[in-house]
Order: structure tokens, then sequence, then C-alpha cells
């Protein structure tokens, strides 16, 4: 088994079971969503239609209705397509790099990471897809065999390589996704009570069953995903660099675009997650799971990029000197200076004072601070990517054609849209998706569950409950008829010695001391821990139903059972049932 | 059936060390060692990647030869890109993709097919909660014929277990 040191904090608080990992994982999604949740999706839905409204305006007048002018022929639509690409950049990161780092925190997130990711980039490609203008012929950036003498797309355009980078990236995070998701399906849909539901989820979990085979296969299949989606989010981010860095506009054509627009990415993309899971955690009530200490690696992830992206930033300001290029520092210069110096300067203090607190551990380890945070550094890399864009282009080499940029409605609506439909993706996602992986935190559990680590777990009793009964294989096992097809309790020898009469007597001086229980209002007895369907037979078939009957269990009691029921002496009591049941009963 | 992983993992020893042939395990996350104990192969997954990436690079290789420098070659101001070795460079980004593509769709199809995990699918673990808190495993008589029914039973009981059921299999799947 993994062990984990001591001295490393607990990823999961509190003492846990397998069990109730499932229940607080999937009570959100049993349960009724709270209002806040319907006034939620109702502003995002409203925001998004506004958004599609936009965007169906703007198909059917032109791109025209952009803020677009002949020197500004870039702005606001690449500006939200990379910084949702880079928002984007954060799931797939946390699932497959820290997989490969053995980094067991990011259970907490990855999941919510994931989905992130996928609603981002998603939003990210609609972007370039209605800049195209005529989305209808989309499918021309594709290798089609067509009969414009087999006109074919150009592979050696950085554009092009965005089509195939973005779509790859799409699918495979998808993939990578829902392969995790299949098994905690799986899981919903075995305690669904609801047959819609049940329906639903059983089509969704694709019938897993959880063989070992399987399961070997899935951590294979993890594994050797990670591996290929680890490069992936490199490329796909150094491929978006491409667009500015290949071309001969100054303040683009820089070769340290692509680790630079990585480590952007990666700093944006946990900042959004830290800005969401702060949300859902306190909303679904995962606080034992996601808890300080994970704010606290993402906070110090958010440190390391933002420092890297401040180191890139002094880079660019330095070669723009050191090159000599009069043109390449005039850009910059109009940068910091220019008529945009207010975009600068939000860059700036954004992305590069302010991660810069989070060495305070104190303030890294504040929830509400993180939050703010998050938020300043979303804005600022918004900023990022404005600067880059407009700025480069809109005092260009011929000074009558210098401009500014200004934002029509659609502009702004299209951007708030894409906003709005992002979170009615996620919350949809967050109700009716299991937000943390539930298999694989049970594979934490007890190497870094807080109860585990400190000893205040129960500790399992060492006794196998049958050795003294057991005889050995060659004495027949008088009177019991057993056959093979028989699904009837398996009796041990012990009870093989009560005639009926005496059974009789024992059940009802159980029942006696009890209480009579009402089958119609019976409890799930499978529910106490040792119980399964078939014991639960059993002791509805002596007339124990109910909770409550098996809370007034003593010594006595279960010595009684044991020797009726003779299955497993020493297993109830072991196990508890009463305390158990006592919990139960009052939940 | 179990509730806890290590105690079904050195169940499992147990019965293994015996000679009964565990035919499967259900559990609800991977149990890290009943592999090699119930005889689970390593799984050949990862060669599928492999050979998928293989041939998405091929195909993008192909595609670029044809495309770019057979069937329609590009002159972008004179720069030498009139053989596919010369002009592999800006290739190279496609490539990858393609090869990525390819490798993890390609294992993530075979996975659900060797799985027989598909939508629609039955399931068929034996008990709903061994997707929650349950630890499951299967012996058959018919793989364990030197043993008799009750040899077998006395066996699985001398394990930490919870319950053992019974049934005449039906072969799902």
């Amino acid at each position: 088994m993994h062990k984990e040191s001591a001295i490393r904090e607990p990823l999961i608080l509190g003492h846990k079971t397998y069990h109730d990992i499932t229940e607080d994982v999937c009570r959100s999604i049993e349960g009724k969503a709270p209002k806040a949740w319907y006034v939620l999706f109702g502003i995002a839905l409203l925001l998004g239609l506004y958004g599609v409204g936009c965007i169906l305006y703007l198909l059917g007048t032109g791109i025209g209705t952009w803020g677009l002018n002949k020197t500004v022929q870039w702005a606001w639509d690449i500006t939200n397509f990379v910084w949702w690409v880079g928002i984007g950049h954060a799931g797939t990161l946390i699932s497959a790099v820290l997989l490969l780092f053995r980094q067991k925190w990011r259970m907490a997130i990855n999941r919510a990471a994931e989905a992130m990711t996928i609603f981002a980039v998603f939003m990210a490609g609609l972007f370039p897809l209605i800049h195209m203008g005529r989305l209808w012929v989309g499918y021309w950036v594709m290798p089609i065999p067509n009969q414009f003498g087999s006109l074919w797309v150009n592979f050696n355009s950085p554009l092009l390589w965005d089509v195939f980078a973005i779509t790859t990236y799409l699918s495979v995070g998808f993939v990578f996704w829902y392969i995790g998701l299949i098994p905690d399906f799986a899981t919903i849909r075995d305690r669904a009570k609801n047959p819609v539901s049940k329906k639903m989820y059983s089509i969704l979990s694709f019938g897993w069953s959880g063989r070992a085979k399987h399961w070997n296969r899935f951590e294979i299949v993890s594994l050797v995903l990670a591996g290929l989606a680890t490069p992936l989010v490199f490329s796909v981010h150094s491929i978006v660099s491409f667009d500015f860095a290949t071309s001969v506009i100054p303040g683009w054509h820089t070769t340290i675009f692509p680790p630079y627009f990585v480590a952007g990415a990666v700093f944006s993309g946990f900042a959004m997650v830290q800005t969401i899971m702060l949300i859902v955690r306190k909303g679904l009530k995962l606080e034992a799971y996601l808890h300080v200490k994970h704010i606290e690696y993402m906070n110090i992830v958010i440190m390391v990029t933002g420092s890297i992206v401040g180191v890139a930033y002094l880079t660019e300001l330095f070669m723009s000197w050191y090159s000599g290029v009069e043109y390449e520092s005039y850009a910059f210069i109009n940068r910091a200076t220019g008529p945009y110096w207010w975009a600068y300067a939000s860059m700036m203090t954004c992305n590069v004072v302010s991660p810069q607190l989070m060495w305070f551990k104190k303030l890294r380890r504040s929830l509400l601070f993180t939050f703010f945070i998050s938020i300043v550094v979303n804005i600022g890399m918004w900023f990022e990517r404005f600067v880059i864009i407009v700025t480069s282009l809109h005092q260009d080499y011929l000074p009558s054609s210098w401009s500014m940029f200004h934002p029509t409605w659609t502009d702004i609506g299209i951007y708030i849209g894409t906003i709005g439909l992002f979170f009615v993706f996620y919350l949809a996602f967050a109700r009716y998706f299991p937000i943390l992986p539930i298999a694989e935190l049970k594979t934490i559990l007890k190497s870094s569950g807080e109860s585990y680590k400190n000893d205040t777990a129960p500790v399992r009793p060492k006794t196998a409950p049958v050795v003294n009964t057991f005889v050995p294989t060659d004495e027949p096992i008088e009177e019991v008829v057993e056959t093979i097809e028989s699904t009837l309790d398996h009796v041990e020898e012990k009870a093989t010695e009560l005639s009926d009469d005496e059974k009789q007597h024992k059940i009802s001086s159980l029942i006696e001391k009890l209480g009579v229980g009402n089958a119609d209002q019976k409890d799930d007895l499978k529910v106490i821990s040792g119980v399964g369907p078939k014991l639960e037979e059993t002791l509805n078939g002596i007339g124990i139903f109910t909770f409550e009957q098996v809370s007034k269990m003593t010594k006595e009691e279960y010595d009684l059972l044991d020797s009726i029921t003779g299955t497993f002496p020493g297993r109830a009591e072991r196990d508890d049932w009463a305390e158990q049941a006592k919990n139960l009963m009052n939940k | 059936m179990y509730d806890d992983d290590h105690v079904l993992l050195d169940g499992a020893k147990k019965l293994v060390a015996q000679g009964v042939h565990i035919t499967d395990v259900f559990s609800p996350f991977p149990v890290h060692g009943i592999d090699p104990v119930i005889g689970v192969k390593h799984t050949r997954l990862g060669i599928v990647a492999f050979m998928f990436g293989l041939l998405g690079m091929t195909l993008a290789v192909i595609g670029f030869k044809y495309m770019m420098i057979d069937n329609w070659p590009m002159n972008i101001g004179g720069k030498p890109n009139f053989t596919l070795l010369q002009n592999f460079p800006a290739f190279v980004p496609i490539t990858f993709e393609f090869t990525v593509l390819f490798a993890a769709h390609g294992m993530a199809i075979t996975y659900l097919i060797r799985n027989k995990t598909l939508p629609g699918m039955p399931a068929d673990n034996p008990y709903p909660r061994t997707t929650d808190d349950r630890f499951v495993m299967e012996i058959r008589l018919s793989d364990n014929t030197k043993f008799s029914a009750s040899e077998l039973h006395a066996k699985i009981k001398e394990t930490d277990i919870i319950e053992i059921e019974e049934k005449e299999y039906v072969v799902v799947k």
C-alpha cells in the first residue's frame, strides 16, 4: 500500500469511510437543487441567450457589427479566444501533469477542472468560427477533397495549426474526462432510485461493473492518456502563440511567445479553477475534500506561473531595447506610455504584482483573499491578450492609418454571452455530474485521510470470526442440505444442532426484547456495515425490520441472533450494529 | 463479499495459496495489488496506443506529401518548400496533433470495446454496492473442480468475509 509521510497535511479531513465519500459526492446529484442554483442558472441562461442573440445578429449582418477597423483587424474576438483557451489549460494540466507527477491533491479538483477546460475550449472555439464570417462554410478549414481544382488548406499556416490543435485538444480532453467519469456514473446508477435517472446514468455509465481486469485497463488508459495530454497541453497554447509569433508585426514577432503563453495559460487557468471551486466547495459542502491545503497548493502554482509571466514581460521589454530594432522598441514604448497605457498598467498590476502577495503564508491560506486575487488574475490575463493584440496593431507603420479600437455592443454582448453560456454548462455539470472523482478519492482515503494518518480511525478487529468453529473438511458437514443451486443462507454447525422448536423459541425471545417490527415500515438494513442482502433477508425472516429494533441489541441479543442464524458468530458485535443503527435512526 | 479492500486482498491471497481459483473481483475502485494475485495479466493497451499513434503520424505525413508537395504545391514567397523534407518544419505541429489524436482515440475506443462497456450495455456487477463500498469475489465451482462445494465454502469462510452467496451464474457477457 502507498504510504505517505505523517508530516504531510491530510488531503481528506475528518473521518470518512468509502461510503461517506459516495454519499458526500452524490448528495448534490440526488437531492434537490438549492434556490441559489436556480437563480444563478437563470442569470447565466439569460446572459447566454443574449450572447446567442448577438451571434445571430452578427451572422445575419456581418463582421462589420464588431468594432474592428482597417488598422485594428483583431481585437476582442481574438482576445476572448486566447483568454478562453488559456482558462481551458488548467484542467488537463491538473489531471495530466499532476497525475504523471503523482500529486494526489489533484483529485479534489481534477474532475471539476477538466469540465471547466472542455467548456472553456468550447467557448474559445466559438470566436474563430464566428470570425470566419460565413460560419456555414466553416468546414473549409478541413482538408476535404473539393471541386476547386483540389485546392487544399495551407498546412504552413499557424492558423490552420490552430484548427488542428484546438479540435484535438477538445476531443482528447473530452475523452480523458469521460473515461474517468464512467465508474462514477456507475456508482450513481447503482444508487439511483428514480427509474428515469437510473436509466440515464446506466446509459452514461456504459455498463461499467468494476471488474479487476477493467480497473487494470482503466489505470493504464488514464496513465497513457495523461502522457499524451501533457505535451498536448503545451503544444496547444504554443500553437496559439504562433498565430502571433510567426507574423512580422512588432510586438508579436517574438520567440519568447510559446513558453510565455503556456505559463500565462496555466496562470489564468488556475485562477479560474480557484474562482469556481471556492464557490463549489461551499455550495456543495465539500470542505472536507477541498480544504485550505489544496487552495494553498493552487496559490503556489499561481505564484510560480505569475512570476514566469512577469519575467517574460520584462524580457520582452529588454529585448525590444537590446535588439536595436526601432519598430520593436516603439511598439513597447507605445504600449507602456501610449494611449493604451491604462491597459498595460492594469495588466502589470494584476499579473505581476498581485501574485507576488502569495509569498505570505497567511494570505495564500486565506479563502477570501484567494477569491479576490483569482478574479484579479482573470481580469489581468484578459488585459494581457488585449494589450498584446490591440496595442501592437493600433499604431502601425503608417501614422495616417493610426486608430483606436472601440468595442460595439455586439462585441460586448458576445463576450458576456460566452461567460453566460460557460456557466450554464458548468452549473448543469455541477448539478448532474459527480464533481469529485469518487473512485479515485477512495484510493487515497487510507493514505491521505486525516483519521487514517493520525490513527483516530476505528480500528478493524484483527480476529477472523470463525477460527474456532471451523471443522476440518474431511468431516462431513452434517444435516446441512446444501446444493449449489440453493441460494439459501448457510448454516453453521452450531446452528444445525438446534431443533426447529428451539429456534422458534429463541426467535420469539429475541423479538420480545427488540420489539415487534413492522414489515411495512422496514428500513434498508443493508446500510449497516456487515449486513448484506442475504442477511437482511434472514433478519426480515426473523422479524427484524427497522433500525430501531437493531439499535436495542446488546451482547445478549447478538449471541442469540448468532445462534439462530449461525452465519458469522461475533460479527454483529464486532461491527457494533446497535451503534450504527442508532446513528442511522437519527439521520 | 467484503467491506474493505485490504481484507479482500488478504483473503484473496489466502485462498489462492490454498489453490482456489478466483474468477473475478468486483470493486468500487482499483484495488492495488489484486491483479497478480488473481492472475489478471498486465494489459497491452499501451502498445495499442503506440500503434495508433504511429498510424496517425504516417497518415499525417502521407497527407502532407500528397496535398502540399504533389497535388498542389504552394509557392509562398519563393521559400524552399518543394520537397517534403524542406517543408517539414512547418508540418511538425500538425504531425504531432495527429499522432496524439489517433493514439488517444484509438486507445480509448479499444479500451471500451475490450471492456464491453459501450452505451446501453447492461451492468453485471453482482450487487449494487460494489460500486460504493463493497468488494465481491467471484469464485466459480466449475473453475475449482478439485474442491467440493462445501470444502470451498469452508475455505472462503475462513477469510474475514461478510457474506457468501451461492447461485447458478448466468453468463451475461
